[in-house]
């Protein structure tokens, strides 16, 4: 390759670096999200060009992957809704992994006496990448419920996970030493399974409502496991890539703990006590009052202004339509109208919001906790609609609670609360919530479209 | 390249990642997620290293299995963002 050539290509991978960091600054910035979008994908689109000048021996099998990853890319982006949107991500996330987990194998398959240092960053391309992606599958399966979202735990689960992370560090050490030996290959292949094992053992212990943690620390891996891969190829795009995904992943997973009052390690680690301890029980009393759909109805009619705080319950009713439908009807009677939002709602950061935005709410109308909490007091009805955790006042009243701590929506705060809910059940944290049987609550029993549904027709009819 | 000077910039990198994304409003956590997650799919170019000069079949079979998974990573990931953002409306009707 001429020296010009390669100044070109290396000119390529300079200008796809950039576009990254304009993107992703875009994508921070509501007016400027999608046009971020836009450059980072152009970004991509000049690295993956750059790439072909330099890569190919047979273009054959590389048009060939193109093509069939590109349609499948599509038909998944396409055909998803957007409810199904966390296991999605979670998946997609996964393919990173893994595609970077295949790259070091390739690079340690077709050059096994690469110098120590290379020998080290596919160790680690296929550790990270293995994590990212074996994880992001159980994830996968507990977004998607076809595997159980409780959390799962056995006796000696901790002991058995050290057992894997030493025998992974024996392994990597015996590799990178005795790359050549005969027993190299079966080694490395072990590395693999536990590399896998791993990422399986640290995501089922973790319940579904703590999944935006874990989803956007698996978001990291996969971009620190694409940074490993640029270590093996040496190229400065892979690792400037990677490093400002690793870097973003980890700030998310920051502001979903933070948003829960939990640290890292008791979130990946703890896991809440299962079931509520009996001092918070006794905290509960009295009875749940539900109301009729005529009375919810005359209360909302009179309101003047509304709260709706939309939980995964709303998710799994896809029931975002049929809520924006009762706060334009409501708008139009005269209510303000707002939307709030916390931070850990739903199965992924910001779910909610992608929820409410399919159904045409508008930004102004979505509220963060911190913005809306401090006028509750002057709100006429909080409608609560599959949320549970987030808007439990035991968080701040119960310090024996499990979720004591835990930043809320003070619903409870509103003159009235509506709770739309299917029945009187703990939430995910399995911890009881007071809130229901408040003097200022009515309950609304029910699926929560079906609920809103019948609101709306109260409204039409009268 | 030397081994220093690829350290220097993952270094670099990640304090510019950290200062790049330190407010986001919330509203945008899904789709930066789903975009940064895209960009992760950068792995494209180890993939089409690895597919285009497998020494053997075997090697050829993992790096077009790697294009494939990365593939389906960035084409995905850069279109349900897309799709996503699309749906993020104002009032005046300006898409943001």
């Amino acid at each position: 390759m001429t020296d010009y050539s390669e100044a070109l290509i290396n000119l390529g991978y300079i200008i796809a670096s950039i576009l990254f960091i304009l993107g992703i600054k875009m994508l921070g910035k509501p007016q400027l999200a999608r046009r971020g979008n836009l450059v980072s994908s152009s970004g991509m689109l000049v690295a993956i060009v750059s790439a072909l000048f330099e890569c190919c021996l047979s273009f054959t099998w590389v048009i060939a992957g193109l093509i069939i990853g590109a349609l499948i890319g599509v038909i998944a982006a396409y055909r998803v809704k957007m409810t199904s949107m966390p296991q999605l991500v979670a998946i997609l996330n996964g393919f990173g992994g893994i595609a970077s987990l295949l790259v070091g194998w390739e690079n340690y398959h077709s050059q096994p006496d690469s110098i120590l240092f290379v020998r080290i960053a596919v160790l680690l391309a296929v550790f990270i990448g293995g994590v990212a992606f074996s994880g992001s599958l159980v994830a996968y399966g507990k977004l998607a419920e076809k595997i159980s979202g409780r959390p799962v735990s056995f006796r000696g689960q901790l002991l058995l996970n050290a057992a894997i992370v030493i025998l992974i560090l024996i392994c990597s050490v015996l590799f990178a030493y005795n790359p050549s030996a005969f027993y190299a290959y079966a080694l490395f292949l072990l590395f693999i399974l536990l590399s896998l094992t791993l990422g399986v053992m640290g995501v089922i212990p973790i319940g579904g409502a703590d999944m935006p943690v874990v989803i956007a620390l698996l978001n990291s891996y996969s971009g620190l496991a694409a940074c490993a891969a640029g270590f093996i190829i040496t190229n400065n795009v892979l690792i400037v890539a990677g490093a400002l995904v690793g870097a973003s992943g980890l700030i998310l997973t920051g502001i979903m703990c933070k948003a829960m009052n939990r640290s890292l390690g008791n979130v990946l680690f703890g896991g809440l006590k299962a079931g509520p301890d009996k001092a918070d029980r006794a905290q509960i009393q009295g009875e749940p009052k539900p109301v009729s759909f005529e009375d919810a109805y005359y209360i909302l009619e009179a309101a003047g202004s509304v709260v709706f705080v939309p939980g995964y319950g709303m998710a799994v009713a896809q029931a975002q339509h049929a809520v924006r439908e009762l706060g334009e009807i409501l708008e139009k009677n005269g209510a303000e109208v707002r939307y709030a939002i916390h931070p850990v709602a739903g199965r992924m950061p910001g779910h909610m919001n992608v929820l409410l935005a399919e159904a045409n709410v508008v930004y102004e109308q979505l509220a963060e906790m911190d913005d809306v909490n401090p006028i509750m007091d002057s709100v006429d009805v909080c409608i609560v609609i599959g949320a549970n955790d987030v808007v439990n006042p035991s968080a701040r009243e119960v310090a024996s609670s499990p979720i004591y701590g835990m930043p809320i929506i003070n619903a409870d705060r509103a003159k009235t609360v509506i709770v739309l809910k299917r029945s009187m059940a703990a939430g995910f944290a399995g911890v009881e919530n007071p809130l229901f049987v408040r003097e200022n609550t009515r309950m609304l029993f029910g699926d929560a479209k079906a609920t809103l549904q019948r609101l709306i027709t109260e409204f039409k009819e009268s | 390249m030397s081994i220093g000077l690829l350290f220097f910039v993952f270094i670099l990198a990640i304090f510019l990642g950290v200062e790049l994304i330190s407010k986001v409003p919330s509203q945008l956590h899904t789709p930066l997620m789903s975009g940064t997650n895209a960009i992760s799919g950068i792995t494209i170019v180890g993939a089409l290293t690895a597919a285009g000069s497998g020494a053997d079949i075997f090697g050829s079979v993992l790096g077009v299995l790697a294009l494939i998974f990365a593939t389906v990573n960035v084409v995905g990931g850069y279109l349900v963002t897309n799709r996503m953002l699309a749906m993020f409306k104002r009032k005046d009707g300006e898409q943001k």
